[in-house]
């Protein structure tokens, strides 16, 4: 399986993640849904939000 | 489907109940009557699993002398089965020069900790603590 893309990776392990804390800490579907979409919408945002934070720095 | 998953509960003792989830994903939940956690937790899990090796990830040794890898091999076992599974198959050997190395050690152990998180899930519905 080839994944060279970073933000590729990252939508990826977000949906995973997102999916699996919605299920486990929330009973309702419905509630499960808007949980998760809430969870990976920060995962993608906040690594953006970071990733833009970090630009400026030398590696 | 609250007292379905209670009275399911009562009748699994506890231990074995985070045994099997452990084992295997989502059977903790699945034999406590949760099957919908159950069945999302079976498919899931060790889909990043796969997706964790598939990626070049690294199923660590157990060298204490260095503690982040030794803790690194203990997230890996969390996965339970698919962890023995890799290990018998000789997979999860990493490819350290891979651009997806780092990624697929993520998925790996994120999987390993999610499980275990699961499990003790599924040991506090079985326990009576959690509906």
């Amino acid at each position: 399986m080839i994944v060279r893309s970073h933000f590729g990776v990252l939508l990826i392990f977000a949906f995973f993640v997102s999916t699996v804390f919605a299920v486990l800490l929330r009973d309702d579907v419905r509630e499960q849904v808007r949980f998760g979409a809430a969870l990976f919408g920060a995962f993608v945002l906040g690594a953006y939000a970071l990733g833009w934070l970090m630009y400026p720095l030398p590696l | 489907m609250r007292a379905t998953t209670i009275e399911r509960a009562q009748g699994a003792h506890p231990l074995l109940v985070w045994i099997a989830a452990w084992l295997v994903p989502g059977a903790g939940h699945l034999w406590t009557g949760q099957r919908l956690k159950g069945l999302v937790f079976l498919v899931m899990l060790p889909a990043m699993f796969a997706i964790g090796l598939a990626l070049h990830g690294r199923l660590f040794p157990y060298e204490l002398d260095q503690p982040l890898v030794a803790l690194a091999a203990i997230a890996d076992l969390g996965i339970g089965l698919p962890y023995l599974a890799a290990r018998v198959l000789g997979v999860g050997g990493g490819d350290v020069i891979a651009v997806t190395y780092e990624y697929g050690n993520t998925f790996l152990i994120v999987a390993g900790l999610l499980n275990l998180l699961v499990a003790f899930d599924a040991f506090d519905i079985a326990a009576g603590r959690k509906g």
